[in-house]
């Protein structure tokens, strides 16, 4: 019997989901913890932008360049959970609309395919978007819903093999005499019973809980858990999403989702994020801003309010950087800890390739040359991951 | 701005996954009533009681993960307002979702819910076009752009029902939906003869409790009548030879 590599992920947000289905078809051996359900943590709580890169195309040219190829990929393999009907950035103010041939300039240079679009289009395409517009770019955004996606990819791991220990809280990660972490223990919370696992390489997928994961190890992850707030309101105000037309800011996107329109986002940094209460102030902020347009989320019924902690990474860490967008930290390389690698920092539209570097990294250390596999195929129905025998 | 603050009960049945019966446990958690009933249950997780089980995710009705039964009715709990099922010093009782094998606490079993409805092949994706817009005018323009549907698999109805309550066997609201939509969309393969069965459509007692719990507006009670008509016009087209048309 050829023993696999065994993989041991934590965390079963985007990032773990993706990582866990990717490692599975290279051949490795995986197993996933996650304290709660599926995508519990940030995950599940983001606004569901597909990004188009747009949003990043004049300041961030690699993240920009990152989102749109995932975008179009995302697009093919997780159809299920998308609606994809393209996107506006729009200009409200003066300021914004001589942006345009800057924004322009950099879509172009990122290989996003933007088209200018007067104000008499836009109010045509959405009634709902302030009658003052003064004109915009349609670009290839979409929206996701982020449960669905997390499932479709733990779905598809799950079915070739991937075991998953949803409500399992990891209690320790040990490090033998070597400097190598051989095993975790994990609590589950169905039981309240504690059980060891062993595996050849231990990842820390937890996003922005990555620092107080890593700790246990006795490694240092510089993430700051920075939340930010999103309201759903009760009504369908538009179908596509709507960004202004600028770089981004506290509450310049409205995105519609199912029957609601969801507004984001602010920021803000915190310490703790097993709960952030939501501040009231920052909610009415938001909505002002979002008002200048779509003015119909005034007059909207309230739906929801919620914060989502996105892992943003310190900069000047000797960190091994993939890309600005996210991390993945070698700990054998930067803390001399081997069988320890954290990738947090990036955004859903990014997990799949995420997990493909991770891969990479991971596939290196056993001199295994397999090639990520994760575009080619279509996900597995994300209903399938509740199924008692894999859907195959 | 004047932040209220209200002292509240949660009254939650604990149980582990090899326990046979539930114990009830109180929380007394300060709260503002703006906030919702999953703020409240999370709260008790991260300050109180970590043991705590519950299922959540997208905390904005989109993903139904976060149904419960609040004083005795089904609610999607991430867009249910405190201040909507209790008072400032009020007991709130807050228990797992009713016709599902619980798993601990308020986390339940769905795997057969899941198995269920993708049998039924519904579309995830639809057009605003589409039949199962029962309840908004949609515009011209926006008809043939691309949504989400509106059925979230919460699972609220399957716990509302008294049939399901009484019956295991029976299909379920959800599934029955899922199937009468697939349907609407004319998905090739939605077999209508999967509710035409004593487990299927013609199971429901016409209770309604599915459509008034549904967060959704997925009106499953609806949708069952009329798989129930669809059901009658294919059988009597069969039974007399195809003379019957189809309205």
């Amino acid at each position: 019997m050829s023993s696999k590599p065994t993989v041991l992920i934590i965390g079963a947000g985007f990032t773990g989901c993706a990582l866990a289905y990717d490692l599975t078809l290279r051949g490795f051996s995986v197993t996933v913890v996650e304290r709660g359900e599926i995508c519990s943590g940030t995950s599940g709580r983001t606004h569901g932008l597909l990004h188009s890169g747009g949003r990043y195309c004049v300041n961030d040219e690699e993240a920009a360049i990152e989102c749109i190829e995932e975008n179009i990929i995302l697009r093919r393999i997780a159809r299920q959970c998308m609606e994809f009907n393209l996107g506006m950035a729009v200009a409200i103010t003066q300021e914004e609309l001589q942006f345009r041939d800057n924004y322009q300039a950099g879509a172009e240079k990122c290989g996003i395919p933007v088209r200018w679009m007067e104000s008499s289009e836009i109010l045509a395409r959405e009634p709902a978007i302030n009658p003052s517009v003064l004109g915009g770019f349609e670009i290839p955004d979409g929206t996701f819903d982020p449960l669905r996606l997390g499932l479709a990819f733990a779905a598809s791991a799950k079915n070739r093999g991937a075991v998953f220990f949803t409500y399992h809280q990891v209690d320790g990660i040990h490090v033998d005499g070597q400097s190598r972490a051989t095993n975790i223990t994990v609590i589950n919370r169905h039981t309240n019973q504690r059980i060891q696992l062993n595996a050849d390489v231990i990842i820390n997928a937890t996003g922005a809980w990555a620092g107080k994961i890593a700790a246990l190890a006795g490694v240092n992850v510089p993430v700051i858990p920075t939340p930010g707030v999103m309201v759903a309101f009760n009504q369908r105000l538009i179908n596509r999403p709507i960004n202004r037309l600028a770089l981004p800011g506290d509450g310049d996107i409205i995105l519609p989702q199912r029957r609601m329109a969801v507004i984001g986002t602010t920021s803000f940094e915190v310490e703790d994020v097993d709960y952030i209460p939501i501040d009231a102030g920052q909610v009415q902020q938001m909505v002002d801003r979002a008002a200048e347009m779509v003015p119909a989320v005034r007059q909207a019924g309230w739906r929801g309010s919620y914060m989502s902690a996105r892992p943003l990474i310190q900069s000047g860490t000797d960190a091994r950087s993939l890309s600005r967008t996210f991390k993945c930290y070698d700990h054998e390389a930067d803390q001399g800890l081997k069988g320890f690698i954290t990738i947090t920092g990036g955004k859903a539209t990014t997990c799949r390739v995420m997990a493909e570097k991770t891969a990479d990294l991971v596939s290196s250390k056993f001199n295994i040359s397999s090639q990520c596999q994760t575009s080619e195929f279509v996900l597995d129905s994300y209903r399938t991951f509740y199924f008692r025998q894999p859907a195959l | 701005m004047i932040e209220i603050t209200w002292k509240i009960t949660i009254r939650i049945p604990r149980q582990r996954q090899d326990e046979i019966s539930a114990e009830w446990q109180d929380f007394s958690v300060e709260i503002s009533p703006d906030e919702t009933v999953l703020d409240a249950v999370e709260k008790i997780w991260a300050f109180q009681d970590h043991t705590l089980t519950f299922r959540h995710a997208c905390h904005h009705s989109t993903c139904g993960a976060c149904g419960m039964r609040v004083n005795g009715v089904e609610k999607l709990t991430c867009i249910t307002p405190i201040r909507e099922v209790t008072r400032n010093n009020g007991t709130l009782r807050v228990e797992p979702l009713r016709n599902f094998p619980v798993v601990s606490d308020l986390v339940v079993d769905l795997s057969r819910f899941f198995e269920d409805i993708e049998r039924m092949h519904p579309p995830q994706v639809a057009t605003n076009r589409q039949d199962n817009l029962l309840y908004e005018p949609v515009a011209d323009e926006s008809a043939n752009l691309e949504r989400l549907v509106d059925c979230i698999e919460c699972g609220l109805c399957v716990s509302a029902c008294p049939v399901a309550l009484t019956d295991n066997e029976y299909l379920g609201p959800a599934s029955l939906a899922a199937l009468q939509q697939a349907l609407a969309a004319s998905i090739d393969t939605a077999e209508i003869d999967l509710a035409d069965h004593h487990t299927g459509a013609w199971r429901c007692h016409s209770a309604f409790e599915c459509s008034a719990v549904c967060p959704s507006n997925v009106e499953p009670g609806y949708r069952i009548m009329d798989l129930r008509k669809q059901l009658m016009q294919k059988n009597f087209k069969q039974w007399f030879g195809g003379k019957g048309k189809r309205a």
